[in-house]
């Protein structure tokens, strides 16, 4: 039986602003990078993370949605299973170049492993976990753009089957410190934004 | 030697982005790991490239980290003990 699914909540990030369910809830004119701009996100919410500062942008910015989402739906982490499911274009590109930076000069070949580690696009989703203890289904995928058919059927299914409560959910990208965005989203039971294809193109 | 203690701290808080830390934090001998800076083993990889590329030591054997990086102090001395830049 298919149960009607919602979205709960979303967030968007994108030109040094923040919204949430679609009203701006932070802008900074001020921050003239991309990592300036998340620290002053971070300290915006008001957060004591240390962990947050060793992350790569990518993560940051998967991290703060995250926050804000969880934060404003009053989410119980702990007893609900929220699978995360990601995608983008860019995977970990940022951070694969700062890497390649690092080892293309033999004679200067220091790799820095608190960099390497970032080399992948899923390791945000595993940032999230950690901060949540969330033990559950997760995902990351790349595509050339959002793809809300795919996004839809799988978070459908991931409820549907049992596999989880809800959902946390969307698009988190990072190319460059000014080409960058963020839809997320949260999908469960409980909303008043019917999940639908057109609903997710509509608000992306 | 309490140059270089001052010179490890700051770099310690660069490299590994500890912003919630300044040097005059940081004791000589507050542990690395653990309750002290609660340095990952991340941050163990970290250091041993920051020894390498800053003053050319190459620790051959892991298990001499724990010893090494107990704290800025122990540092501070095998960096003058080893140094080869």
């Amino acid at each position: 039986m298919n149960t009607k699914l919602y979205i709960q909540s979303y967030c968007k990030i994108k030109n040094n602003t923040i919204f949430f369910n679609g009203n701006p809830v932070f802008k900074d004119t001020k921050a003239e990078n991309l990592k300036d701009f998340l620290k002053s996100t971070y300290k915006h919410l008001g957060l004591k993370y240390g962990k947050f500062f060793k992350m790569d942008n990518l993560s940051k910015l998967a991290f703060l949605a995250s926050e804000i989402i969880f934060k404003e739906t009053k989410i119980d982490t702990e007893n609900e299973n929220v699978a995360i499911v990601f995608s983008n274009n860019a995977s970990s590109l940022e951070t694969d170049r700062k890497h390649q930076m690092s080892i293309n000069d033999k004679d200067n070949y220091f790799p820095s492993p608190a960099i390497f580690v970032y080399t992948l696009p899923n390791i945000g989703i595993g940032e999230i976990s950690i901060r949540h203890q969330l033990k559950s289904e997760n995902a990351f995928f790349v595509f050339n753009k959002y793809n809300a058919e795919f996004h839809y059927n799988y978070e459908k299914s991931l409820i549907q089957t049992k596999k989880a409560d809800a959902v946390l959910s969307g698009w988190v990208n990072v190319d460059d410190d000014t080409n960058y965005e963020t839809f997320m989203y949260l999908v469960s039971k409980n909303g008043k934004l019917e999940h639908n294809k057109k609903q997710l193109n509509k608000l992306y | 030697m309490e140059n270089l203690k001052q010179e490890l701290k700051a770099k310690i808080i660069e490299n590994l982005n500890l912003e919630d830390f300044k040097v005059e934090d940081i004791e000589d001998n507050d542990p690395l790991f653990g309750d002290g800076l609660g340095l990952d083993s991340i941050d163990a990889l970290e250091l041993i490239v920051m020894l390498d590329k800053d003053y050319g030591i190459k620790i051959s054997d892991p298990k001499k980290g724990k010893e090494i990086f107990e704290s800025i102090q122990t540092m501070a001395q095998f960096i003058m003990d080893n140094k080869t830049k």
